[in-house]
């Protein structure tokens, strides 16, 4: 069944194109890896759908119905979330409190309740040391991973990842691909992730979408798109060794 | 990376950090024409409306005059405040005692020497406001430059405070006044006009020309202008950012020392003569864009007008009523000012 | 990169009052939320009892003071909720305190309307201008600064207005009718009667209350939220909007108490004591001072603040030699409140309150 549909979508900045005629079907539970250099449109693409500004032209739908432009907080509400590139911390609060708000917010927990499930999301990405320190005051490598615990808390059903591994270093990274192939098999999640480091998006993606210049220049099975030689020379042949 | 095309932003763009982009050159032309067609529409609309609702066109020009040369000591006054925006983000409360200041400054001046043609104080003042300037943000302001808002802005407000209360204590609270030499009223358009306003819209153009060219111009200037476009990028290349916010409040400060100067011939001098332009400052500073120097110029002119013609169309109406209501307009509309330039 | 360098200056960024770990020192694990104690409320009730007995030890001229601190406290209380918690600095509370003021001062002089129906109708007409003006602000996305002004320019506006409103009795302003009774549904008592005192105070109790649910219910949570990152908020179902709407709604409703509590112990009121700016001013720095973001920040600072000046006159009455030239001047008191503001903010930056707490906690 598919769950999100992206179809036709377009995007300009003052006359700069950041998307163009993007089309992406994502079917439950898959795990789609989105790559790309920078600049490519990824990012954007993920802004367009999630409601952080609305695109020129295009749509999207979740489960069928259309959600072109509609805001971020009311998808989130309806199961599609996201994380950020950057880390987006709530800097006053402890880490716990952070991922507390989701877990309120989204299932009308009570404090306790949520602080309970704050807890567990926490300790799925394996933050629990820091549980009761203020986030703002953090190592990067803490608050990416607060990142996606916050999101776990909320639950959603869609979700889409921007970099979740920039920022980790190498022995944090294999805990994370566990945890996300996890949620895919134990919740059924279905995941969209940018990411620039290829094994990976080798290890995660059912499929894979190469993006350029805000086109997708490249979609299909992970060995053929990377194999594909018009990928292999406008990207691979500069960063696969990175990975 | 195998692109050169820049990165669209990750996150919606937030306001704030596109109108963290200021303007010190020339209005960006294509957008200004626009602008200005319209706010000439707008004018000549306010004009008419003005001019119907007095009735007589011998007061819609007094009106018309007087509005003009108001808005010149407005924008003389608003000059500091938007050169220290643009440069430090720090809304400068302290502007208009530092005008305050600089009147008193003026007197002293005038008293000490025997009645000597208040303009000459320039050449004390001046210098005198660039070093009180310097010394301000160097010991107060410099230490909380990265701290929020309110932090800066309560400094201020207590360098303020500190000075028109020092004004009380040494001056006492009784009004005092600077003559001018050879002042008197001359007509324009057969509107009565004191000579002494006039002078004070020429010091205005001369003094936005004479900061236009220190950021143009001059090598110091260059480094003020790369801090107020990106401070990081300027500390990477080897300007000195807190000496360039030394400078900018230094002469920020001199700018409304030297508004002071020029206004005290036609002022009532009291240790809040210069306060009470704070707010009206503030409009010409957001209507000309803040952290826009030539924008401040037009914004005074704006303030002026508005002022004036409010008055005739909403007569029994405190005057500046419309210019706040203009400004709450223009703020919704065009935060980044009738004349800032949009990123 | 431009956004590293601007994004500290425009939000309120201090560590808001532990929420959750209240009592729960730091790595004390999990609490329960039913054996933690409810602290903040026992403090505020030990306050008001310590508080309520100032009438019976103090003279006539502390109680007037100490009445200054109580409005003060209200505005600082306010002010803190919206831009302490809510992170939007509002720099034209004197609109919300004046409306407070005018309500009360309008229905009573020109209707006979009882001052609590006034207080009433003061702090939802507060609430809706505040809401207004912000929807406006956000719908537009004024930020930091540009907010700053809008709220500024928004409490000129109404000074202005009712400087020229003819039944508002332009810059004449209203008094209040002195009654021949004691009557405490008017909201009057003769002269120096604690009674003002004691209501002010239970008007104190009521803001922190406010404050302190506030703080502690999940909106409130939510709001902080919004403050430290709307973006992220946002990307996790918070309705940003609609939690700072709150926010500014419940800061003007308890700003507006103070405008009330002023005008029915000073018997009038005027625009600019009601919208001027310097009341704003007070405001914040009773809020800053003592620490903003914090419960007890506010309260912290008008009792600092509140006092300062009448304790510079009557120390300047009788000075000691070497500051005898300044006897009898003007200005003095004020250049000492301007001073220790800039010392406040400069060298203790999270406010009086927020300093001490941070100290405590750290150890």
């Amino acid at each position: 069944m598919t769950v999100l549909e992206i179809h036709g979508l377009s995007k300009h900045f003052h006359g700069l194109k950041a998307l163009s005629n993007v089309d992406l079907t994502v079917e439950e539970g898959e795990i789609v890896g989105i790559i790309g250099a920078n600049g490519a449109g990824k990012t954007t693409l993920f802004n367009c759908v999630t409601g952080a500004f609305p695109p020129d032209s295009g749509s999207v739908s979740l489960d069928g119905k259309d959600i072109t432009g509609m805001s971020m907080h009311r998808l989130a509400g309806a199961g599609l979330a996201r994380t950020f590139q950057l880390m987006r911390p709530f800097s006053t609060m402890t880490v716990v409190e952070n991922a507390m708000v989701p877990a309120m917010h989204q299932h009308h927990l009570s404090a306790a309740d949520a602080r309970d499930r704050a807890m567990d999301a926490i300790a799925m990405v394996g933050i629990e040391t820091w549980a009761n320190d203020v986030s703002g005051s953090l190592p990067a490598g803490v608050l990416k991973r607060l990142e996606l615990a916050r999101v776990l808390a909320l639950e959603p059903r869609v979700l889409l990842l921007d970099e979740v591994l920039a920022g980790l270093v190498p022995a944090e990274r294999t805990p994370v691909l566990d945890l996300l192939e996890r949620l895919r098999h134990e919740r059924g999640v279905t995941m969209v992730f940018i990411e620039h480091i290829m094994a990976a998006v080798r290890r995660l993606s059912d499929r894979v979408v190469m993006m350029d210049q805000g086109e997708v220049i490249a979609s299909g099975d992970v060995d053929a798109v990377l194999s594909d030689p018009h990928v292999v020379e406008i990207y691979l042949g500069k960063e696969y060794d990175r990975a | 990376m195998t692109t050169t095309k820049p990165a669209p932003p990750s996150a919606p763009p937030s306001a704030v950090v596109h109108r963290a982009t200021r303007s010190f050159s020339a209005l960006a032309p294509q957008r200004t024409r626009h602008t200005l067609l319209t706010t000439a529409a707008v004018l000549a609309a306010a004009i008419i409306w003005a001019g119907v609702s007095a009735g007589s066109g011998t007061v819609l020009i007094q009106a018309l005059v007087t509005g003009i040369l108001t808005g010149g000591i407005y924008s003389l006054i608003a000059m500091g405040l938007t050169l220290i925006y643009g440069v430090l983000h720090i809304i400068n409360f302290a502007n208009g005692a530092m005008v305050g200041l600089a009147m008193y400054l003026t007197l002293t001046f005038v008293d000490g020497t025997g009645g000597m043609h208040p303009y000459i104080a320039l050449i004390v003042v001046v210098p005198a406001m660039l070093a009180l300037g310097a010394v301000l943000q160097a010991i107060l302001l410099n230490p909380v430059m990265r701290a929020p808002l309110q932090v800066q802005l309560l400094i201020t407000i207590g360098i303020a405070l500190a000075v028109e209360n020092i004004l009380l204590l040494v001056y006492g609270p009784n009004p005092r006044s600077v003559a001018l030499p050879g002042n008197r009223a001359v007509k324009i358009f057969g509107a009565a006009v004191e000579l002494s306003r006039i002078y004070a819209l020429v010091g205005a153009m001369i003094l936005v020309a004479v900061l236009w060219l220190v950021l143009q111009k001059t090598r110091t200037g260059t480094a003020v202008r790369a801090v107020s476009a990106n401070p990081e990028g300027a500390r990477l290349v080897g300007i000195n950012i807190k000496r360039i916010y030394v400078l900018t409040f230094a002469i920020g400060t001199a700018a409304a020392g030297a508004a002071g100067v020029l206004i005290a011939p036609f002022s009532t001098i009291e240790p809040t003569a210069g306060s009470i332009f704070n707010l009206t400052a503030f409009v010409v500073v957001v209507l000309g864009g803040m952290g826009n120097v030539p924008g401040a110029l037009v914004g005074g002119f704006v303030v002026g007008l508005t002022e004036q013609l409010g008055a005739l169309i909403m007569p029994g109406q405190s005057s500046l009523l419309a210019v706040f209501i203009v400004f709450l307009v223009v703020l919704f509309a065009r935060p980044t000012g009738v004349f800032g330039r949009a990123s | 990169m431009n956004n590293r360098t601007f994004a500290p200056r425009t939000v309120l960024q201090e560590r808001t009052d532990p929420v959750v770990d209240a009592v729960a020192p730091k790595g004390a694990g999990r609490t329960t939320v039913g054996n933690r104690v409810p602290w903040d409320y026992i403090v505020l009730v030990a306050i008001i009892v310590f508080g309520a007995t100032l009438p019976f030890v103090a003279t006539v001229s502390t109680m007037a003071i100490a009445m200054r601190v109580l409005v003060f406290a209200i505005m600082g209380i306010g002010w803190n909720i919206m831009s302490g918690f809510g992170g939007m600095f509002s720099f034209g509370h004197a609109a919300y305190f004046g409306i407070g003021a005018y309500s009360t001062a309008l229905l009573l002089v020109r209707f006979e309307i009882s001052p609590w129906i006034g207080m009433l109708a003061g702090m939802a007409i507060a609430a809706l201008a505040g809401m207004g003006l912000s929807y406006l602000a956000l719908r537009y996305k004024l930020q930091g600064a540009y907010y700053a002004m809008a709220t500024f320019a928004f409490a000129e506006v109404l000074r202005l207005f009712a400087f020229g409103n003819g039944p508002l009795h332009r810059q004449t302003g209203f008094t209040i009718p002195v009654r021949v009774e004691e009557s405490f549904w008017m909201f009057q008592f003769k002269a120096n009667s604690p009674w003002y005192y004691w209501i002010g105070l239970i008007m104190v109790a009521a803001a922190m209350l406010v404050s302190i649910v506030f703080v502690r219910s999940k909106t409130g949570r939510y709001t902080m939220a919004v403050r430290d990152d709307d973006v992220a908020a946002a990307a996790l179902g918070l309705n940003a909007l609609r939690y700072r709407l709150t926010a500014v709604a419940v800061s003007a409703a308890v700003t507006a108490m103070a405008g009330t509590l002023y005008v029915q112990y000073y018997m009038f009121i005027d625009p600019s004591l009601a919208f001027g700016p310097s009341v704003s001013n007070d405001a914040i720095i009773t809020a800053v001072v003592g620490g903003t973001g914090t419960i007890w920040g506010p309260l912290v600072g008008a009792v600092v603040m509140g006092p300062l000046s009448d304790l510079t006159t009557a120390f300047l009455r009788n000075p000691p030699q070497w500051l005898a030239p300044l006897a009898g001047h003007d200005g003095v008191d004020i250049i000492l409140y301007a001073i220790v503001l800039i010392a406040v903010v400069i060298l203790l930056p999270k406010g009086i309150y927020g300093t001490i707490r941070g100290k405590v906690t750290k150890r």
